[in-house]
């Protein structure tokens, strides 16, 4: 069970308040891309052991996306910062780089 | 108006239905001061402070998200167009009054009550007087209160489309015998 920590309202809720949204930080390709580009933003989704970085809605609560960083081998969770965003923040790099010192940041 | 009036006083705690709450919906945003004021002028109540409600069922404001209040008034179609000739710049004001559905709850054993179906920490310490819990209860969406009067008295909002299931749960969640008295 993940207990999420919404960055909009403050509530700290477990995860049944929420809803997964997926991988996070992916670029749209969209009109004007070519069929692979679409293919792998629509298909390709990286699922690694460690480190993730993916989208939550507060579905229950205030609604409002917000992203979030946690483990998928522990379920730790890092933290979780704002959707106005195209890169995780510095606040929860360091808190990875703490917790998992072989972590490098990915481009 | 909802024509669903319900009452329960035969469990642990009294539900009932009010005979008719105003709401309207607000979503501008919150965190401009220009909005702010209009606002406060506009409904006479300071601004509730995040997951908090002001005032009360009559006259009251409820924060709902950053960018979201639900104003409780009498007269919900006077209040929506004071609101839309008073403010500025962008903002939706909708009435909500027959699309929501209110519950009020009394009794010492509505924490446990409610406990049963919410992912919310219950406990007199934690959950205090006027803090307002958009959230689950069971696989509802609802919303629910603390009075500023009473510890034992609470307010519950949910969609008008399954208050009759909201009611039916709550009178199973209250049944007499039914309360592990630990809250």
């Amino acid at each position: 069970m993940l207990l999420l920590t919404c960055p909009y309202c403050g509530v700290t809720a477990e995860e049944t308040e929420f809803h997964g949204g997926g991988e996070a930080h992916i670029k749209r390709f969209a009109g004007g891309s070519d069929d692979a580009e679409f293919t792998g933003y629509l298909f390709e989704k990286k699922n690694p052991r460690g480190v993730v970085f993916e989208r939550w809605r507060h579905v229950y609560g205030c609604g409002k996306w917000f992203h979030a960083a946690r483990c998928s081998a522990t379920l730790e969770i890092f933290g979780t910062y704002s959707a106005q965003t195209v890169k995780p923040s510095e606040a929860v790099i360091s808190v990875i780089q703490a917790r998992r010192p072989d972590w490098q940041v990915k481009p | 108006m909802s024509e669903f009036k319900r009452k329960s006083t035969d469990g642990e705690i009294e539900i009932s239905q009010p005979d008719f709450t105003g709401m309207v919906t607000l979503r501008a945003d919150l965190a401009n001061s220009e909005t702010i004021i209009n606002i406060e002028r506009i409904i006479g109540l300071k601004l509730p402070e995040k997951r908090k409600l002001i005032g009360d069922l009559s006259h009251g404001m409820a924060w709902m998200s950053p960018d979201e209040l639900l104003v409780f008034c009498a007269d919900p179609a006077a209040m929506a167009a004071q609101l839309n000739a008073g403010l500025s710049g962008a903002f939706l004001v909708a009435d909500v009054s027959h699309a929501r559905a209110v519950f009020l709850l009394q009794g010492d054993g509505v924490r446990e009550v409610l406990a049963k179906g919410a992912p919310v920490d219950l406990s007199p310490e934690v959950f205090l007087p006027d803090d307002f819990r958009r959230t689950r209860m069971g696989q509802v969406a609802v919303a629910f209160w603390m009075s500023g009067q009473s510890p034992d008295s609470f307010g519950l909002i949910c969609f008008a489309s399954v208050q009759e299931f909201m009611f039916d749960w709550l009178v199973t969640a209250s049944k007499k015998g039914s309360l592990p008295h630990y809250l």
